[in-house]
């Protein structure tokens, strides 16, 4: 899809702080009650100063070397103006030349399935409006009504290159900025309303349209496939798309054209005259000499270090809790296993619950891939082990392996089992000395009985071959 | 030059009514003070730094400390309509 070009904006609540960007309201507002949580500053009452939250500058720097931008030396706050009920002030204190961060990069798979950089145009500070609850749909509304809570909110809007080619690598896009952010500490992504996005759409030739403010990865790529698609069709009844605003309505799952605020170029950007100045380039050198190890690195290590094949080091890196459990767990298991098991099972058995790394024990973990390494349970076990614990039936592995009689079969009842399946299936054997290699499976299958399941049928498969090769 | 096309654009944007017999007066006004303004451009500023502020100060900040906020009660007292918590607010869009 080369003839689509998306450039993203990202507004990313810095919601690990504590505190407001320029007030000392707390960040925790949410599951309270609206206009709980501000103070005259951030709902813009007359004669209220602002004071900058240092720790918000030096997240902002963070997230800047992450996404490998320059940090400018100095850097200044601007008044962006205009009229809204979010905005109590009348004007959002936002950044304009001088932006924190510019022009960096970050990889992403592409659909080509090639690897490459989306290019960063800039990342900059800014409050974030209070939050606007309409009656009904946003274009047929009675009525708004606002909560301020979120007004003050500390913001980082990270500005991408139209550098995209389709929804999907939007998705990977996003998907790949969550996880830096969440690797440096400065931000949760299960909050509500912590990551929202306006995606800038064009076919090639044609005239761009904005969406504004869509909530949620899966959001961005329906909005996105719903805009192509709306495109392409005046397109095809040469009806020129004309640039403008929209806005993504979640429930019907389209993008309705909404009148813009302000055009850019009536913001009237001036200096915020009530913030001085910023000068950081000294705090550059010791922020970068203590940014974690990121995702990309991270996983080329797991590669090295644990001899694991590329998707599994992806898979694992991917969230940084996970990394962080998986590295637990090779500590005390055989790496190479404890990644299939926590890539292919464990994770797949986390998201159909929806539940998080955090409520599984490393320890119980482990042992499970030990007892697999050991051959002391099937896989068929592991996975019924996993699945007791995650739903709460048992309390170790070694406890549900007793309960339920997954010890494996030891191998010399496997073996009497085996005997005794060949001899019984004579009219199987005699198939497969006629040419039938799926004549054993037969064979197999009742050793299973025999065995209860016991067994790992991978390995009765070659023990009843061999048997039935000797007659 | 200042027109009647830009004065009402500029009381749009400041979300202020103007009367049509203010319109002129205004014109008049924003093109005295903008020539009033444009003496600057005599100055010969070849090889001086814009100055973003008057003052040198920089890096003033707080702490990262949550402190208490106000009460919704005391957070809505101005507020001319309120609902169920919220202010209140025209339909806009």
């Amino acid at each position: 899809m080369e003839d689509v070009i998306i450039g993203l904006e990202i507004h990313v609540q810095l919601n690990r702080l504590r505190s407001k960007m320029f007030c000392g309201c707390s960040t925790d507002y949410h599951n309270s009650e609206p206009n709980s949580h501000t103070c005259p500053v951030c709902l813009g009452l007359p004669g209220s100063l602002p004071v900058l939250n240092k720790k918000a500058v030096e997240f902002g720097i963070k997230v800047g070397l992450a996404l490998n931008c320059t940090i400018e030396e100095e850097t200044l706050f601007y008044r962006k103006n205009y009229y809204y009920p979010d905005l109590p002030k009348g004007f959002q204190i936002s950044q304009y030349d001088f932006p924190l961060a510019t022009r960096g990069h970050i990889m992403i798979l592409g659909d080509d399935g090639v690897e490459r950089d989306i290019r960063i145009n800039r990342a900059h500070m800014e409050e974030d409006p209070g939050r606007l609850v309409h009656a009904g749909t946003i274009d047929r509304a009675k009525y708004t009504m606002v909560d301020y809570n979120r007004c003050g909110m500390p913001l980082l809007e990270v500005v991408t290159e139209p550098d995209l080619h389709s929804p999907k690598e939007a998705r990977a896009f996003l998907d790949k900025l969550k996880s830096i952010l969440e690797y440096l500490e400065v931000f949760d992504g299960s909050l509500e309303g912590s990551m929202r996005v306006d995606a800038n759409i064009s076919l090639k030739g044609g005239d761009r349209t904005e969406i504004k403010n869509i909530s949620g990865f899966k959001g961005v790529e329906k909005a996105l496939s719903y805009e192509i698609t709306r495109q392409k069709n005046m397109q095809r009844r040469n009806i020129k798309v004309v640039q403008e605003t929209r806005h993504f309505d979640e429930i019907r799952n389209i993008t309705v054209s909404i009148r813009s605020k302000v055009g850019a170029h009536d913001y009237r950007y001036f200096p915020e005259c009530d913030l001085v100045g910023l000068r950081i380039a000294s705090w550059v050198p010791a922020i970068k000499a203590a940014l974690p190890e990121l995702p990309d690195a991270k996983r080329k290590r797991f590669v090295e270090q644990y001899n694991l094949s590329d998707d599994h080091a992806k898979s694992l890196t991917s969230e940084i809790k996970v990394a962080n459990f998986y590295e637990a767990v090779a500590a005390r298991a055989p790496p190479k296993l404890a990644a299939v098991w926590i890539a292919d099972v464990l994770k797949g058995e986390l998201n159909y619950r929806d539940q998080t790394v955090d409520g599984f024990s490393q320890e119980h973990m482990a042992e499970i891939v030990n007892m697999l390494a050991e051959s002391k349970i099937t896989e068929d076990g592991a996975v019924q082990i996993i699945r007791d614990l995650l739903d709460g039936r048992g309390s170790s592995p070694d406890e549900i392996v007793k309960s339920k009689g997954l010890g494996k079969a030891k191998d010399d009842v496997v073996q009497k089992a085996v005997r005794e399946a060949v001899a019984e299936s004579a009219d199987a054997v005699a198939d497969y000395k006629a040419g039938s290699e799926r004549a054993l499976n037969f064979i197999v299958g009742v050793v299973m009985k025999k065995t209860r399941g016991k067994a790992s049928p991978g390995e009765v498969h070659k023990l009843v071959k061999a048997e039935v090769e000797k007659m | 030059m200042i027109t009647k096309v830009d004065v009402e654009h500029i009381g749009w944007l400041a979300s202020i009514k103007i009367e049509d017999d203010e319109k002129d007066k205004l014109v008049e006004q924003f093109n005295s003070i903008l020539e009033y303004f444009h003496q600057l451009d005599e100055v010969d500023t070849e090889g001086v730094e814009p100055t973003y502020r008057v003052v040198e100060l920089a890096n003033i900040f707080r702490e990262d400390v949550a402190c208490p906020s106000l009460s919704q009660e005391e957070a809505l007292r101005n507020a001319p309509r309120r609902e169920n918590g919220y202010f209140k607010s025209p339909r806009i869009v």
